[in-house]
This record gives C-alpha cells, sequence and structure tokens, in this order.
C-alpha cells in the first residue's frame, strides 16, 4: 500500500501526462479561461494607465491654488493682483528671491482626433517661464521652447500622438490667431502630456481675459507648508481662494472617470468568470467521464478515492492557470502602452493615456484564474471521489 | 415539429452538462444585453437627435461664449424657422459632487424646439413662465434630490458669481417635465435666461450655444454653411452642424465606447462557440451507435443533419432567451436609479433583434460540424464502431 501523498503525485503526473489525449476539450477550457482573464487585465489596465497619467507627475510638494468652490481650473477664476499676492505668502520656496509660482491661464480648443478626425475638447495652457520651475519633469524632446510674446506652441508627447496636426512646424487656427507648433515635451507621463502650451500673455489677448488668470500652482517649501499657506489665505480678505496639493487635485480631478471604468469593469469580468466556470466544470466533467474506467482501474488496484479526486481538481487548476498566463500574455503584449484619451468631465478636456498593464494587475489575473479552475474543478472531483467502482468498471 | 419531444429528451440526457451549456450560453448573452445597452446609452444623444436641428457653437471651443446678437443675426438667414439658445451654469446642489445639468433657456422657445423629446403639463409652463426664478427639472434629476413642484433650491454654481459676489442661485421649482421616449436624457434644469444674465457678474450679453430649427431638414447643410459665412472673420466664429453630428461628434469624446464593448463582447463569443460547440460535438460523438440505428430505422441524412442543429439551436436560443430576459430585468430595474447619472440606460429593441440574431448564429455555428458529421454517418462503420 503507498502512502497518500506518493498516491496523489503519481496520479497527478499521470494525470497531467495525459492532458494531451484530451487536447480538445482541455484546450477549450484553456482559452475560455485566457478570454476572461485577458478581459478582465485589458479593462483594469485601461483605469490604472488613466489613473497613474492624471496622478503620477503630481508633486506632493506643489500646491494648487483656485477660486474657493471652482471643482476644475477651468472654472476658477484670479485676477493678477490675487496672483501677486498668492505668490508672496508664506511657506513658498523661493529661488534667487523670486517665488516659485507660476500663474496659469486653462482654455479648451476644438481639435481633431488623428484616429477618428472628431472634434475633440484639447487643453490650452497659457504659462510663464515659472511653469518649468514648478514642474520639473518638464523636458523639450523635439523643437524648442516657444518665445514669450510669439504666437508659439509646445504640445505634450500624449496630445501629439492623439491629435491632428501637431507636428513641429505646422500651424494651427484657433479662431482669428495663427499659432506655429514649436517644440514637444514630456512630463514624466503626466496629465501635462495631454496638454498644449504658450505664453499666457499672448492667450490672455486671443481670448479677451485681460490680466487674468485661473490657477496659481506653487512650489512649497515642505509638504506641511500647506497648512501655513491655507491660513495666510485665508485671513487674506482680498483672496478668496483655496489651496490643495496637486496630488489631492489630481486624485479627485481622476476619480470620476477611475470609478466608471472599475464599476463597469468588474461586473464584467465576474459575470464572464462565472461563464468561464460553467465552461471549466463541463470540460472537467467530459475529461471525467472520459476516463471512468480507467479512475475505476485504478481504484480497484487500490488507490484512494481522494487522490484521484485531487488529481482532477489539480487538471483544472493547471488548465485555468496555463489560460491564465495565456490570457495575460497576450493582453499584455497587445495592450501595454497603447495609447487612447478620453474626455475627463471634470475638466470637461481630453486625457491622453496609455493601457498600463502592471504587475499587480497580472497578478489578479492568474488569481482569478486559479479560483475559476479551483471551482471549476471541485464539483467534478466530487463525482470522482463518489464514483462506485463495480459499475463504472462495466461502463463502455 | 414531430420530432421535438425526441430533441427534447436528448437535451434531458446529461441533465448537468445540458444546464452548464445553457448556463454559459445565458452569460454571454447577459453581458450582451448589458454591455449593448450601455454602448448605445452613450450613442443615444445622435440617435434622438431632430432631423430639423442645428446646434451653433463657437468655433474655437464649445466652452467659448457666443454673443447674443448672433441669436437675432442667425434668425434672418433664409429657411429658419426658429432659433433659441442655451448657456451652461455648472452648478451642483449642496454638494461638489451632485453635479448634473443646468441650463439657462427661454423658456417656452425651448420647450417648443424640444417638443418632439420633453413634455411639461401647460398649467407649470404657465407658473414657470411668470416666475422669474422659477425652474423647471426633469424627472430623474427630481426624483434623484426629491424635489417637488413649489420646493425652493439653492443651485450652487462653480462658474458664475451673482453681481452681490454670491455664487449660490436660489430657484424655485415650477415644473417637472417628462421625456417622451424612456431613452431620453431626463436630467436637466432648465431656468429663465434673462434672470441669468441680468443676475451673473460677467459675461454678460453672452449665450453658450445656439439652436436653429430649420424649416426643411434637406437644406441644412446650406443653412449652416449659410450661418458659418455670417461669422467668419468675427471675433466669434461658429461652426455649425446637424445636432445629429453634434451628439455623435460629442459622443466620440468619451472615445469609442462602442468598440471596447465590441472587443469584449467579440471575446465572450468566441469563447461560448468553443465551449458550446465543442459539449455539442461531445454529445454527438456519444451518440453515433444511435444515429446509426436511427438511419438503420430510415430516417435521412437531412434528418440526422436537421435533428442535430435543431438541439443546438434549442440550446443557443434557450440560454440567449435566458439571458437577454435577464439583462432586460437588470437594465429596466437599474435604469430609473442611474437615469440620473447615465440617461438611456435602457435596453432598445435594437439590441433584442441583434441578440435574436446572434443566438441563431449561435446555435447553427456551434451544431454545424457535429451535424455534419451526425449526416454523412455510414451505417456500418457507427455501428461496427461499438
Amino acid at each position: 500500500m503507498f502512502n497518500g501523498l506518493t498516491q496523489i503525485g503519481i496520479i497527478t503526473v499521470m494525470n497531467l501526462r495525459n492532458l494531451p489525449q484530451r487536447i480538445g476539450t482541455s484546450s477549450v477550457a484553456v482559452f475560455g479561461v485566457a478570454c476572461v482573464v485577458g478581459v478582465l487585465i485589458g479593462v483594469m489596465s485601461m483605469a490604472s494607465g488613466f489613473q497613474r497619467t492624471m496622478t503620477n507627475a503630481g508633486s506632493p510638494t506643489t500646491a494648487i491654488v483656485m477660486r474657493t468652490g471652482a471643482t476644475s481650473e477651468l472654472n476658477s477664476g484670479i485676477n493678477y493682483e490675487q496672483s501677486q499676492l498668492i505668490a508672496n505668502s508664506p511657506g513658498i520656496q523661493r529661488a534667487d528671491g523670486e517665488p516659485v509660482a507660476s500663474p496659469e491661464l486653462f482654455v479648451i480648443v476644438d481639435l481633431l482626433k488623428r484616429a477618428t478626425q472628431s472634434s475633440a475638447n484639447v487643453p490650452l495652457r497659457g504659462v510663464g517661464p515659472s511653469a518649468f520651475a514648478v514642474r520639473d519633469s518638464v523636458k523639450i524632446i523635439e523643437g524648442r521652447n516657444f518665445e514669450a510674446g510669439r504666437n508659439e506652441l509646445i504640445v505634450g508627447r500624449g496630445a501629439h500622438s492623439q491629435f491632428a496636426n501637431l507636428d513641429v512646424g505646422s500651424t494651427i487656427n484657433f479662431g482669428a490667431t495663427e499659432w506655429t507648433v514649436v517644440g514637444i515635451f514630456t512630463a514624466g507621463g503626466g496629465l501635462s502630456e495631454s496638454e498644449l502650451w504658450c505664453d499666457s500673455r499672448i492667450l490672455q489677448n486671443a481670448y479677451r481675459r485681460g490680466n487674468s488668470f485661473q490657477s496659481v500652482r506653487v512650489k512649497l517649501t515642505a509638504p506641511e507648508a500647506l497648512s501655513e499657506l491655507k491660513t495666510a489665505i485665508a485671513s487674506n480678505p482680498q483672496l478668496e481662494m483655496d489651496a490643495q496639493l496637486e496630488t489631492d487635485y489630481l486624485a479627485a480631478q481622476a476619480e470620476p472617470v477611475s470609478m466608471f471604468i472599475k464599476a463597469v469593469g468588474y461586473p464584467v469580468a465576474i459575470l464572464m468568470a462565472l461563464g468561464a466556470i460553467f465552461g471549466a466544470i463541463n470540460t472537467m466533467y467530459a475529461s471525467v467521464s472520459t476516463r471512468t474506467r480507467e479512475i475505476a482501474t485504478l481504484r480497484a488496484l487500490g488507490f484512494g478515492s481522494f487522490p484521484v479526486a485531487f488529481s482532477t481538481l489539480f487538471e483544472s487548476l493547471v488548465l485555468s492557470l496555463i489560460g491564465g498566463a495565456v490570457g495575460s500574455v497576450i493582453v499584455f503584449l497587445l495592450f501595454n502602452g497603447y495609447s487612447v484619451s478620453t474626455l475627463n468631465f471634470s475638466s470637461f478636456s481630453q486625457v491622453v493615456f496609455d493601457f498600463a498593464v502592471t504587475i499587480d494587475l497580472l497578478i489578479q489575473g492568474v488569481f482569478f484564474a486559479a479560483i475559476i479552475g479551483l471551482i471549476g474543478g471541485l464539483f467534478p472531483a466530487i463525482r470522482v471521489a463518489k464514483l462506485p467502482v463495480a459499475t463504472a468498471l462495466r461502463e463502455t | 415539429m414531430k420530432y421535438l419531444y425526441f430533441i427534447w429528451k436528448n437535451l434531458g440526457r446529461k441533465k448537468m452538462r445540458t444546464l452548464l451549456t445553457i448556463l454559459s450560453i445565458a452569460i454571454a448573452f447577459l453581458l450582451f444585453g448589458l454591455l449593448r445597452t450601455l454602448g448605445t446609452a452613450f450613442e443615444l444623444g445622435a440617435e434622438l437627435s431632430g432631423e430639423d436641428r442645428l446646434a451653433t457653437i463657437h468655433k474655437i471651443s464649445l466652452i467659448q461664449p457666443l454673443p447674443y446678437s448672433h441669436v437675432t443675426k442667425i434668425q434672418n438667414v433664409n429657411g429658419v424657422e426658429s432659433v433659441t439658445h442655451a448657456s451652461w451654469f455648472g452648478g451642483y446642489y449642496q454638494d461638489p459632487k451632485n453635479q448634473f445639468a443646468q441650463f439657462a433657456v427661454e423658456g417656452e422657445k425651448y420647450l417648443s424646439i424640444y417638443s418632439d423629446l420633453m413634455s411639461l403639463p401647460p398649467e407649470q409652463l404657465e407658473a414657470w413662465k411668470k416666475n422669474r426664478i422659477g425652474a423647471v427639472v426633469g424627472r430623474a434629476t427630481a426624483n434623484r434630490f426629491g424635489w417637488k413642484v413649489g420646493d425652493r433650491v439653492p443651485i450652487i454654481s462653480t462658474i458664475f458669481p451673482q453681481k452681490n459676489g454670491s455664487y449660490t442661485w436660489e430657484f424655485v421649482i415650477e415644473g417637472i417635465y417628462d421625456v417622451k421616449d424612456a431613452r431620453a436624457d431626463s436630467t436637466a434644469f432648465l431656468f429663465h435666461y434673462d434672470y441669468y444674465d441680468e443676475a451673473k457678474s460677467f459675461d454678460n450679453g453672452s449665450v453658450g450655444w445656439i439652436i436653429v430649427k430649420v424649416a426643411n431638414p434637406d437644406e441644412s447643410p446650406r443653412i449652416a454653411a449659410e450661418i458659418d459665412g455670417l461669422f467668419a472673420n468675427s471675433f466669434a466664429e461658429t461652426k455649425t452642424s446637424s445636432e445629429k453630428e453634434f451628439a455623435a461628434s460629442f459622443a466620440k469624446q468619451f472615445g469609442d465606447i462602442g468598440l471596447i464593448t465590441t472587443y469584449i463582447l467579440g471575446a465572450v463569443f468566441f469563447t461560448m462557440l468553443l465551449v458550446a460547440g465543442n459539449t455539442m460535438a461531445q454529445s454527438v460523438r456519444e451518440r453515433i451507435p444511435e444515429l446509426a440505428i436511427l438511419k438503420t430505422l430510415g430516417f435521412s441524412d437531412v434528418a440526422v443533419l436537421n435533428m442535430v442543429l435543431a438541439e443546438s439551436l434549442l440550446i443557443s436560443c434557450i440560454g440567449g432567451a435566458l439571458g437577454l430576459g435577464f439583462a432586460w430585468l437588470i437594465t429596466s430595474g437599474m435604469s430609473e436609479q442611474v437615469a440620473a447619472f447615465l440617461p438611456g440606460f435602457v435596453m432598445g429593441l435594437s439590441v433584442a433583434i441583434l441578440g435574436v440574431v446572434l443566438m441563431i448564429l449561435l446555435g447553427l455555428l456551434t451544431g454545424i460540424l457535429p451535424a455534419l458529421q451526425g449526416m454523412r454517418l455510414s451505417i456500418v462503420n457507427a455501428l461496427g464502431r461499438r
């Protein structure tokens, strides 16, 4: 008599080596799980990519000041005097005696999406030289920076890839003014890469905004300096403003879209998993029923019911894990880094982001596959355990 | 039909297997129903938009306001039946999370241009016209916040302060409008443009966008071109398109939701095709001797083919009907709750029809190979195989 563990080992190995004989049904189970895991990871990578773009480049020492009650830069408003008051508040870093503060103008222009030629709300940001001091991740990767006082644009890497006619050297019209694209920049994969930038003074004139802005970004001396800045702003009756960390602001802006993708993605993945579980149970029942005599023979030879049942469960698990791995790899190869854009309703403008198939998601996918395999194999395994040896031997 | 009982009995041969196959198909169709409904909810704006309406927006961007004078100028364009306008208010109720659409409009005119979609009881319209700070709200939003006619509601604008500096605007609900098509949007909050324009502290005398009703939809392209021509080279150039194009292009801003759902559904159905096809093939394989006996008894090749096909069709249709039915239950149960966030989450007839077509296709595709196998059986070999 073998001991239990050896029995389990022998039968499981035998079972797995027999898999090629049942290649048809087995590959159906593998394929089913691959599809489920693929869709799960695919949809979730969209959510994680969006989240990453929105929040990645946010710096914990950057604060953004907007009008109290404004939900995004779009509906905030700050006049020149206020922007100066904000810049000279305590808690803000200074370089060469000047505060590191960037008053910015944020408008939306209608451009065409490259892929569909349909219109898209593209953010256009008017900035001064200090914008580059506040965001140290911004780098020009092609062409040059815009020159102050000229109708020149630099475009983010994402905007350049998604929207038509933004190559260096091309010209675009916004209303009566003509602009020349002079450079392309990156910003650490962050939200700025979806934007077009130009000189804020020129933009103020083009949009008849007088000398006003919508937000002031400031570099804090430390993340804790935020409360100092907040108190200073609150105590100044001329400033009906609110300061918040850029990271918090961006997280809030990202939430609705991320929530939407997840609210759709998870139920879809769970329903698909349910379907795949049914498929897996069917496959395993089929595998058991074609091997009825073989199993009965093993039992007659003295193998216990548990080792035989375990091998069935294990087979199902292995098939599902193979499926999970196949699905993950395919989605990774197909979608990782795939660039798309969507309208972020909080800022009413387009955000360009890449699908991000992260390690976390891959682990989630494999975990999901394992659950499908376990549940799918459980019932057939129980049937195997209960198989009456005498009648099963006679079965054809 | 006379074989139906026989086919039915065959389904019961391995009850567990049949049940599992039906359930997995049901899930595929449940997903199909839900995702297509979601996809169409995004495309609905275009489907429900009137043939005879044009939308004129600022050429630079939808968010740039247009001068009010544009409205009167457009009125004079040949072929224009009536013109109205709307302005985005960007407000919320109590908490910034409670966002919904508010438009400053010319009440009666706006409702009459959209009379194909919206209906308001005449006495409520009269009351609204008389109350300067009156507002009319869609059923979904009224339900969302529990508003009744006569309620005073403060709305906080994220954009417009009043002249006194306050961002809080007070309104009185004078009416609740219903939509004539269950899929249409009943979330909007409409209030008087006059009140808005006089009270707000900047951008006075401007409107958000202009809605043009044309007498003859065939003339739309000419009229649109003429309108844009009117304002060419002015400081506020316009872009006029049919409401349908405008809605479609706006929906595309979200990205191709339709395409994404199609990809997912493609993966789902391909999987189901394999799972169900495999089951079908297996059950036919097991029955080869029986099929041979049927043939010996005088059943024709075609009869055997039909019987197997009918079986897979039956499985697919039972599963499909279950799934679609479930999807219908879920969407109709949810549509009222989500109407305030996702108007149009209602399963349309087109989804159901496409679903039925897919059921039949799936049934035929999964059954065809085993059926052909059954048809081509040679009696002698098949009987001998035992």
